[in-house]
Parts: structure tokens; C-alpha cells; sequence
């Protein structure tokens, strides 16, 4: 049983460089519980900060915490680094995975479970766990010799991030607009990976997302309205049919922002 | 040279205000008595119209018609102001450029598969004069002093079960070592020939290799020195009509190493596939220049070096330069060059030059990239719970495997690996098993 506390988090980017001279604020005062067994979906327009809560969680340099706290299970996750965080149980499947050329996706996957675990997973049951989770996930066995993301469509790279959370079986999974870019097949595909892992184990899951689609396959539990930097409205399922048929305008004429 | 960058890219050469001033009378670190320029010592602004550069405002100066001389004499004695020596530290060449005659030699450790001759010819033979000639005074020295050359001869449409293998082992000699080898394989011939160059050594090797028509083959220069050795070299590959050379040349060893590679083409139809690897630590200079001269119709070229430099003073030098005459029409031409700077500290010169006098190819293009570290790749691996160290060491791997897997040879490919694994450090429980998800 784990427990993510998100409180009263601010984050902003730039005022660090030259080029960045003013810091812009992008989370302002981001409350948030996610635990085990727990489907969370965050919705909101293009722009309200979705993607930067996501990053701040895995710790991207990018990103500046000005106030608040993020604990999982009372450990204070901003006083880790990236790969701690990984270590400690979270998970990001990103929006934009990035291309690791001459790093095949075995030795990726087998770096990174040996990472996860502190040791080397047994060879004979780890390559049967990857080739049956790159099955469930339909993806061809050439897959792992290829480099990690180089040369991926947008499918693959999202059944990818897919296969690494099944793989690494993290205790809280942030997915950042991982129905982006998929076609339909793609989409059940990728998110029946995700069901299995909510089925088989209490995983908790962050669910960020612009649309309502991939709702129709994973069911949250809960659905929170994210509009400029902040949770605005949480709810039920009920709140995500609500979007499907207004959209984001009221919240976002409400947040005094004029809607795009 | 007193350039100090503890930046990141060096795309071009230095820029027009350091180029007066290397030019300049009395200036440089090897101020000598005065020289006459040689043939092949192209200054700033004498590149021939149709050059394409990315050496800046000024040129690079890499000259349209190469000086080529057997005879030291026709170059003089560098100075470093050259604009073939001007990347290199002339205080540490000069023991090969000072060097005497001598009879001191490498310790040969062969393996001869069926199918394949090892002999020597003398300075006279006819073969030593239609090779290519020397492009500066050091390979003109080599071809003189080494007095003749070792000759492997690999026999026309022989099919080698396994490559030819010459171990080049330096005894720890005071002395130079002077040698020249030709490799001649005949037509339709397919053979891949390995020097593996060990020990301790001041090394000035000449490398001629003869491509039959129609034949394949590959030659693999593994650079693998112990500390304080020096060494020169000028490659040569002559490619037959309708043949593939390939030449991987590994760099890892030594403290010096200058190997200037050059492909021409004897006929159409000609390929070839020149990859190189180089890792560079503090002390280090590693310096590899390639001319490919496209005067043929229909030959195909392909350059892929890539290196990495790591501590105070790692120096490395890649200069590649691509000639189009006008008689090589439908010619296909690329080459690539990307160096990782792991630490401050470090320099790596790279100067891609094309120069196309027709219009009538199918495609022509360079790349340059020098940089640090992807922080963004950095940050993939470190998020799926990698440490900093072992994701750092996990993309340097990578970028060398890229490369180093065109050799083609399992054993070879896993002994390179593991020295540049050495040289990154260990990374923790990969080597312990082999990961296969067959």
C-alpha cells in the first residue's frame, strides 16, 4: 500500500539563464493523493501545466520547486534524484520518450530492471517476462535489438514506455498524455498494458490526458480538472463526461484566462 | 599551440584572426628557421571556387591538388604552420620526424589463412613504384627508410575462411620504426585483414592496400598502444572497378597517433566505407585526416568517425576531405563526424570539406557535431531508475557500438568494447551475463 502526497505545489521554469531572465510560474499550489489501487485522470486544455506536474514528480532539472511538498509513503521525493525516485517507486510513460542511440532496448530494459531491483534479474525467467509482456503489448521480438526509441513511430514509442512500466512494476505510474499520437488499435492496445498491471497489483495510477478517449479503456477512478497550474474541479467518472460534451471552456474562462 | 577550449564545439577550424596569426612571421610554438611552404600547404583563402566549407569566413584552405612527393626533401621539414601540420603537437612528432634510420622493428604475430601470401619486396620492386605516392614528409621518410615493404597478397577470387590477422607489437624501442606494407588482393577476391597495433613503440607506418576489381575487402586498424608510443601513418586504398573497401580504424592507445587515410578510385563503380573510432584521455592527441579523391563515374563514399574525449588536454583532430573532379559523375558521397565531450578540459577539432566540380551526382552531403552530454537522454535513463554514472557510461557505450559493429569481427568487436568499457569504467552486472531476448 503507497501513497502519493502531492501539497500545495508551485513549480516554475527559466529565470536560470540568459535566455530565460524571468521565471514564469507554472504550478500554483497543486494538491493531489494518489494511492495504490487508484485511478487518478487529469484533464485540462493545452497549456495548464499537465505535463510540467509530471516532470516535477520524476524530477526533471528543468523545473524549479518553489514551495510545497511531494512525499510517497512520507519519504520526501524532491529531496531525491531522478534515478531515486525511479528506485523509490515512480514512474513516468512520457509524452516525448527520448532516443538513446547504440542502446539496444534489452540491455535498456535489463539496465534498468537491475537498477530497480538492486540486482541482476535471473536470465532465463527475465527474457520470458520480456518477451511475454512485448506480446501482451503486440510488439514484434525484433523490437528489443532495435536502439531504445531511434527510429520508433509514435505507436511504438508509446508501447514502449508501456512495456517498461510492466516490466519495472512501479508503485505509482504517471502516464503524461500517453494516448497522444495513437490510433485506435494502438490506443486499446496500450491501454489494456495498463489494466493489466491495475488488475495484477495495486498499482496507483496518474492518468494525464487532453481528451476523453482513452477513458473509455482505462476507467478512472477519480478525475480532477486541471487548468492553470491548479486542480479546479474533482469528481467522478461522471466529471470526465461532463468534459466529453462541454469542454474546457467554462473552467477556463472561470480561471480568467481567455480560452483558446 | 596555445588554444585553450574548455567549450563545447569546435565545428570549424580556428577563425580567420587565429589563422593570420598562425601564419604570421615568427609565430608559433615551433618558430624554426624559415621554410619554404610546401606544394600541399594550402594557406587561408586559397580553396578553389565550388569548395563548400564550413571552416567560417575563411577557408579551411584544404588545397584542390594535393602535393605528393616520394622524395622527403620536396616538403621540408615542418614547421606547424602547415596546413597539414597545424593540428598537430610538432614537439611530440618530431621524434618521428627527427627520427634516424634504423633497423628496429614491430614484433609480427601472424595468422595466414589458406589463400593468403605474406612476402617482402625490396626498395627497387616495381610494385613500391606504382603505388601512391607520400602526401607529406614523414610518409615520404616512411617509404624511403622502411627500404621496401612487407607485401600481403591475397589471391584473385580467394574466399578467406578467416581474417588475415598481423599483430604489430612494439618492443619499447628508443629507435623509429620505419615499415611499409601493401596488401593486394586480387580480382573478386573477399578478404579482411586485421593490424592490431600493441606496445610500446615511435612508429611510422605506410599502409597501402590494392583493391582488385570486383573484390571486398576490409581492413581494420586497431590503434591499441601502450602509453608514451607514437605513431604515424599514411593509408592509401586503391579501389578496383565495381569493388568494396571497407576501413575501420579504432583508436584508443598511445600518446600520439596521426593517420592520414586516402581512397582513390582505379575504376567505376567503386565503393568505399571508411569508419573510425576514437577515445581521447588527458595527454592524448589523436589525429586522423582522410582525403577521398572522386575522379571516376559512379563510386560511392561513406565516412563515419566518431570519438569521445575525457580530462585536462584530451585532444583530438578529424579532418575530412571529400574531392568530386569533374569526371566523377553520378558519385554518392557522405561523411559524418560527431565527438563527445565528456569533461571540461578537452578539444576536438573537426573540418568537414567538400569540394563538387559537377553537377552530376546523386548526392553529396557532411556532418559535423561536436558536443557534451544529452541531458535529456540523461535524464530517460536516470528516470527509469539508472544512476547518473552507469546511464552516462550506458550512452558513450552506445555511441561507440554504433561504429565499432561494422568491423564485423565478434571477438575483435567484444575486446574493443571492453577496452572502452575500461576506460568508462565497469558498468555493474551488464558484463556479468549476456543479455539476449532472442
Amino acid at each position: 500500500m503507497s501513497v502519493l502526497e502531492i501539497r500545495d505545489l508551485h513549480v516554475s521554469v527559466g529565470g536560470d539563464s540568459p535566455t530565460h531572465p524571468d521565471a514564469k510560474e507554472i504550478l500554483r499550489g497543486v494538491d493531489l493523493t494518489v494511492r495504490s489501487g487508484e485511478t487518478h485522470a487529469i484533464m485540462g486544455p493545452n497549456g495548464s501545466g499537465k505535463s510540467t506536474l509530471a516532470y516535477s514528480i520524476a524530477g526533471h532539472p528543468k523545473y524549479t520547486i518553489t514551495g510545497g511538498t511531494v512525499t510517497l509513503d512520507g519519504e520526501d521525493v524532491l529531496e531525491m534524484s531522478v534515478d531515486e525516485r525511479a528506485r523509490a517507486g515512480l514512474f513516468l510513460a512520457m509524452q516525448y520518450p527520448v532516443e538513446v542511440p547504440g542502446v539496444s532496448v534489452s540491455n535498456f530494459l535489463r539496465t534498468a530492471a537491475t537498477a530497480i531491483k538492486g540486482e541482476a534479474p535471473k536470465l532465463r525467467t527475465w527474457v520470458k517476462d520480456v518477451k511475454t509482456e512485448m506480446s501482451g503489448l503486440e510488439m514484434d521480438p525484433a523490437f528489443a535489438e532495435r536502439n531504445v526509441n531511434e527510429g520508433f513511430s509514435g505507436g511504438e514509442k508509446k508501447r514502449h514506455e508501456i512495456l517498461q512500466m510492466r516490466l519495472l512494476k512501479p508503485r505509482i505510474a504517471i502516464l503524461d498524455e500517453t494516448d497522444s499520437g495513437l490510433d485506435v488499435d494502438a490506443l486499446r492496445i496500450v491501454s489494456e498494458g495498463v489494466n493489466r498491471s491495475r488488475a495484477e497489483g495495486d498499482i496507483g495510477v496518474l492518468l494525464i490526458t487532453h481528451y476523453t478517449r482513452i477513458l473509455r479503456y482505462i476507467k478512472p477512478d477519480f478525475v480532477h480538472v486541471f487548468v492553470n497550474g491548479k486542480v479546479v474541479e474533482e469528481g467522478g467518472p461522471e466529471l470526465a463526461e461532463k468534459l466529453e460534451n462541454e469542454g474546457y471552456a467554462a473552467y477556463v474562462k472561470g480561471s480568467g484566462e481567455t480560452a483558446a | 599551440m596555445t588554444d585553450q577550449n574548455t567549450g563545447t564545439t569546435d565545428l570549424t577550424t580556428q577563425p580567420a584572426t587565429l589563422a593570420s596569426e598562425l601564419f604570421a612571421p615568427g609565430v608559433g610554438a615551433q618558430a624554426g628557421p624559415p621554410t619554404t611552404p610546401a606544394s600541399d600547404t594550402g594557406t587561408a583563402g586559397d580553396v578553389q571556387p565550388g569548395a563548400h566549407s564550413h571552416g567560417g569566413p575563411t577557408p579551411t584552405g584544404s588545397p584542390a591538388e594535393r602535393f605528393t612527393s616520394t622524395d622527403p626533401d620536396a616538403f621540408g621539414v615542418p614547421t606547424g604552420r602547415e596546413e597539414s601540420w597545424r593540428f598537430t603537437p610538432m614537439k611530440r612528432i618530431r621524434s618521428l620526424l627527427d627520427g634516424a634510420d634504423s633497423d628496429a622493428h614491430l614484433t609480427w604475430t601472424t595468422d595466414l589463412p589458406e589463400g593468403v601470401e605474406l612476402t617482402s619486396v625490396d626498395a627497387g620492386d616495381p610494385l613500391l613504384k606504382g603505388l601512391p605516392e607520400p602526401v607529406d614528409r614523414l610518409a615520404a621518410l616512411t617509404r624511403q627508410r622502411a627500404g621496401g615493404a612487407a607485401v600481403v597478397r591475397v589471391a584473385k577470387e580467394a574466399q578467406l575462411d578467416r581474417p588475415v590477422s598481423l599483430g604489430l607489437a612494439g618492443t619499447g624501442s628508443d629507435d623509429v620504426v620505419w615499415s611499409q606494407l601493401v596488401v593486394e588482393v586480387g580480382a573478386f577476391a573477399k578478404a579482411t585483414v586485421v593490424l592490431d597495433h600493441t606496445g610500446l613503440a615511435k612508429y611510422s607506418g605506410g599502409v597501402t592496400v590494392l583493391v582488385g576489381d570486383g573484390a571486398q575487402v576490409t581492413l581494420v586498424s586497431v590503434q591499441d598502444w601502450a602509453p608514451g608510443a607514437v605513431h604515424g601513418g599514411q593509408y592509401d586504398a586503391v579501389v578496383g572497378r565495381d569493388a568494396t573497401y571497407r576501413q575501420v580504424v579504432v583508436t584508443l592507445g598511445g600518446d600520439l597517433v596521426r593517420v592520414v587515410s586516402n581512397v582513390q578510385y582505379a575504376g567505376p563503380g567503386g565503393s568505399a566505407e571508411l569508419f573510425g573510432v576514437y577515445f581521447s584521455d588527458e595527454t592524448q592527441h589523436q589525429e586522423h585526416r582522410l582525403w577521398v579523391d572522386h575522379a571516376v563515374p559512379n563510386c560511392t563514399s561513406n565516412v563515419l568517425y566518431k570519438g569521445a574525449l575525457q580530462g585536462e588536454g584530451a585532444r583530438t583532430v578529424w579532418i575530412g576531405d571529400v574531392r568530386i573532379r569533374p569526371a566523377a559523375t553520378g558519385t554518392e558521397t557522405y561523411e559524418l563526424n560527431r565527438n563527445l565531450v565528456l569533461t571540461d578540459g578537452a578539444r576536438a577539432d573537426s573540418v568537414p570539406n567538400l569540394e563538387i566540380e559537377t553537377g552530376e551526382i546523386v548526392g553529396a552531403g557532411h556532418a559535423s557535431a561536436t558536443g557534451r552530454f544529452d541531458d535529456e537522454q540523461l535524464f530517460y535513463l536516470c528516470s527509469r531508475g539508472i544512476d547518473a554514472e552507469t546511464a552516462r557510461r550506458l550512452v558513450v557505450r552506445g555511441f561507440f557500438a554504433d561504429v565499432v559493429q561494422h568491423i564485423g569481427i565478434n571477438a575483435l568487436q567484444d575486446r574493443l568494447m571492453a577496452s572502452i568499457d575500461a576506460r568508462l569504467g565497469a558498468l555493474p552486472a551488464l558484463d556479468e551475463q549476456p543479455v539476449e531476448v532472442a
